[in-house]
């Protein structure tokens, strides 16, 4: 019923599975190991419900010793491995296969030291983002990516997918906010790479291991910087009657050096779903709204918002409300943190993940529309104004057969959109499986290629989330692909 | 020595075809302002990224721009700044450091991923790259990464290519996010502090809300009293703000004095180029670790060996110049930098030291391997800059 294809399971090793389950009973507490069909069954699929497989079974392993315990069995053995954080990829990033076994970090998720000096916290990768930040608030500090699944998604899957979040224009992604991180190789080799200093020697490892979906291997420890919180911050919220006089307004405030903490942008239908669900007193009268944060004193906040308002009434606004306290702020941010849930209310959709340059926002948004009315869908736009990162999310019904699919196609089109005007297909959920087939739309075989033979250096067999990323029928480019993996064709090279 | 000076990317293409059918190692350089820094490596032939030049897409309100490798970092500085933006990064000019002339170009920097002060706050030059057009060790031409700063699309293989020195592929085009430049900066400053309290000094600044985007410190010398120096920028408002509220801070430091800006702005650059070390023939290692234990590897250091210190990056980051003899150092110095994470490298030596010491910092046996598979994964013939990083890399 859906269209994203899976590989076909590998027969000996589902009739393998027995001996299988019992060469990881030895190496894992009997509580880390998850067998039956019920329990397994909750491991089926992550935030990309629409698509799910039965793993072949489920561990949950409680210290690096025995997630490197697990990874080096499974080499051995040929089993393919899912490494699973929390769950929560849009991307189906953490969905199994039938002939794989899930390999979940949840049960390592302590805090395992804080340094307020240096300003670094080292935690265990299955720790839930938010619980770093909530560590470490008693002394005023945060960590700074903060993707709206933060009370769920663990530190392992941020690194794994290089998340955002609605701060990122000021702070950075994971990739700018990660010092350190401990991972386990297939072959179960412990690695460290980088460490509690700003940058580390040699090739810039931790660069490419972060947003490598699982494919190179599992963290089980992570080291972060810490910030500390700005003194205070505040929105204003500004409705306009067209979609082009808020790309306007966007332009005109980077022009003018200021770089919000935040800038959110909702078109109509957007504001009219999350004002029916979350009663944040968004106008409904405009056609486009954007939410711009701003952090300091409040003497600062001050200042920087009259600056700002200054520049946005040249976009003749319908509607600016400056928050004056925290119960304003809150209720402003109330719509838009809620937007996922108010959508899920009245109707099931697709959240796409595209990132184009800004100053396509206003033509993107017109084509997005027509490629959904053309559907007979239904779609509410919600991007990070700032950075270009695009939520549309595409409005459609499970129980009416056909739906999804026309979804998916609707979907497919728009990020072939963004990459058409300058943009990716994924600014902070990831390829997975949703946006595997569309990798050869933003990257040529070459490009491709490329990046296949870096993951082969990690997992030349293709054993660790094999079924992601990489379009499943290019995987082993004609010239100079190793045909056992990447030692055996290793040469000397010259010193 | 031949000198391939391609005027596109195909024709860079075909002269890296060559010699990788040819197994001819190729030395990769573009303004050449580095070429002293890394192990001496000799190769038949080089090939520069001069010919690759011009800004080829500037969206000021987009933050973002894109040059061909071998355009100068001039040039795109001078662009930037018409428009009222820079790199966030702050791009050291290490000729003078180095003993070099000619233009440091975007693709150098790059390579190199050189960050000055305000690597604390904006990042480094690797968070600001986030697109490359490169030709890898088999003469084809690979992008990674793109024109936009949120991207997860696929491996990312720009940070790879940034600081790897010219191993694993020839870079062609550069694209960096950009930032304003901010309407005010200023410094504060304070006196006679020894480095261990300097440091907490750095510590309890960047641990305020008051948005430090430099944090340095110049130990006494030569009669000198020492000097913590601390740098915050933004709107004018907000500038004076953050002043006041450090110096409040600081008081137990002595709260520290307001710097004119001209002034302010001369010492920065100096801390960013490592100017205090530009004259003396003196061998400069840079040594990276957490601030916390600045001081300690400092007195260590300063027990076994004749030298002297810059801290910045909050006291993280450590330079230290040597008498260029007998190793430079690198025994004591490798024996001093032992936690695992913190590393130094020999910027700045005679050819004939960085011959025979260590100078990038050793990493671990299974690191390596990785290290060694990647380079054969983008140069199976080790044609570039065979051995400029590490033995084998």
């Amino acid at each position: 019923m859906t269209s994203i294809a899976f590989p076909v399971p590998d027969s000996a090793i589902l009739a393998r599975r027995d001996a299988i389950i019992q060469g990881l009973a030895a190496l894992v507490p009997a509580q880390c190991l998850i067998t039956s069909e019920d329990e397994r069954r909750a491991f089926e699929t992550d935030a990309l419900t629409a698509y799910r497989r039965m793993p072949l079974a489920v561990v949950l392993p409680t210290s690096t010793a025995e997630v490197a315990a697990v990874l080096a069995f499974c080499k051995r053995e040929g089993v393919k491995v899912v490494p699973r954080g929390a769950g929560t990829s849009l991307a189906g990033g953490a969905i199994p296969q039938e002939d794989a076994i899930v390999l979940g970090t949840s049960k390592l998720n302590q805090v395992l030291a804080i340094n307020y000096a240096d300003r670094t916290a080292r935690v265990q990768a299955g720790i839930t983002n938010l619980a770093i930040s909530q560590a470490v608030s008693p002394e005023g500090f945060f960590y700074a990516p903060d993707p709206s699944s933060q009370l769920a998604c663990t530190i392992a899957g941020n690194i794994a997918m290089n998340s955002g979040g609605a701060h990122c224009l000021k702070y950075g992604v994971t990739t700018n906010n990660l010092i350190g991180v401990t991972m386990v190789l297939l072959d179960g080799t412990v690695v460290e790479i980088g460490g509690d200093a700003l940058d580390s020697a040699g090739y810039d490892l931790l660069g490419l291991i972060t947003g490598s979906e699982g494919q190179l291997g599992v963290f089980t420890e992570a080291t972060v910087r810490i910030l500390r919180q700005a003194e205070g911050a505040r929105p204003v919220l500004f409705g306009f009657a067209s979609n082009e006089l808020a790309g306007e307004c966007v332009k005109a405030l980077i022009g003018a050096g200021i770089i919000p903490v935040a800038l959110e942008f909702m078109d109509k239908p957007a504001i009219t779903i999350c004002e029916a669900f979350a009663h944040a007193g968004y106008p409904l009268d405009v056609e486009a709204m954007l939410i711009v944060e701003v952090e300091g004193s409040d003497e600062e906040i001050d200042e920087a918002l009259a600056r700002i308002c200054a520049i946005a009434d040249r976009f003749s606004p319908m509607t600016v409300k400056v928050s004056q306290s925290e119960a304003e702020s809150a209720a402003i941010w109330k719509g838009r943190k809620s937007a996922f849930g108010a959508m899920g209310r009245i109707a099931d959709y697709l959240c796409m993940d595209g990132t184009i340059p800004t100053g396509q926002l206003p033509l993107v948004l017109r084509r997005i529309t027509e490629i959904c009315d053309s559907h007979g869908l239904k779609v509410a736009n919600i991007f990070h104004a700032g950075d270009g990162n695009l939520h549309p999310l595409v409005l459609y019904d499970i129980n009416k057969p056909g739906e999804l699919e026309k979804a998916e196609q609707a979907g497919a089109e728009i990020l072939k959109l963004c990459v058409e005007v300058g943009g990716c297909l994924t600014g902070e959920h990831g390829v997975g499986i949703e946006k595997r087939d569309l990798m050869t739309e933003q990257y040529n075989p070459v490009d491709l290629a490329q990046q296949m033979r870096v993951r082969a250096v990690f997992d030349p067999a293709w054993l660790l989330n094999p079924a992601k990323v990489f379009p499943l029928d290019d995987r082993k480019p004609a010239a100079g692909w190793p045909e056992t993996g990447a030692q055996s064709t290793r040469k000397t090279v010259a010193a | 020595m031949v000198t391939h000076r391609p005027a596109n990317e195909q024709e860079a293409a075909a002269v890296i075809a060559a010699a990788s059918g040819q197994r001819t190692p190729l030395g990769v350089t573009g303004g050449g302002t580095k070429a002293a820094a890394g192990r001496p490596v000799t190769h038949a032939a080089t090939l520069s990224s001069k010919g690759l030049t011009g800004i080829t897409l500037y969206e000021p309100a987009e933050l973002v721009i894109a040059a061909r490798a071998g355009t100068s970092l001039a040039e795109v500085e001078r662009t930037l700044a018409a428009n009222g933006q820079e790199l966030s990064f702050e791009p050291p000019d290490l000729r003078p450091l180095l003993g070099t002339e000619g233009e440091p170009t975007v693709g150098g920097l790059s390579a190199a991923n050189l960050s000055g002060p305000r690597r604390i706050m904006a990042g480094a030059c690797r968070d600001s790259l986030i697109g490359v057009r490169a030709i890898n060790g088999r003469g084809e031409i690979v992008k990674s990464g793109g024109r936009v700063m949120k991207n997860v699309t696929g491996l990312d293989l720009v940070k790879l290519l940034a600081g790897s020195w010219g191993t694993l592929a020839f870079l062609t085009e550069v694209t960096f996010k950009v930032l304003p430049q901010p309407e005010r900066r200023a410094t504060l400053v304070l006196h006679g502090l020894d480095d261990e309290r300097a440091i907490a000094a750095l510590s309890a600044a960047l641990g305020s809300p008051f948005e430090v985007s430099g944090a340095a410190h110049l130990p006494a010398v030569d009669g000198r009293n020492a000097r913590t120096l601390l740098r915050t920028e933004g709107f004018a408002f907000s500038v004076d703000y953050r002043l006041k509220s450090l110096q409040a801070l600081l008081k137990p430091f002595g709260g520290g004095e307001v710097l004119d800006d001209v002034a302010g702005a001369a010492l920065w650059r100096d801390v960013r180029d490592v100017a205090p070390f530009m004259r003396s023939g003196d061998a400069v290692w840079r040594i990276s670790t957490a601030p916390s234990r600045g001081a300690g590897i400092a007195a260590a250091l300063s027990r076994s060996l004749d030298c002297r210190l810059i801290y910045d990056w909050g006291g993280g980051l450590i330079w230290v110049s040597v008498p260029a003899e007998g190793d430079a150092g690198a025994a004591a110095i490798r024996a001093v930098v032992t936690t695992p994470g913190d590393h130094a490298t020999l910027l700045r030596a005679p050819a004939a030291i960085r011959a025979t010491v260590v100078v990038f910092h050793p990493i671990a046996a299974p690191l390596m391997r990785l290290s060694q598979d990647i380079k054969q994964a983008f140069d199976p013939e080790g044609i570039f800059e065979p051995g400029r990083m590490y033995d084998g890399v």
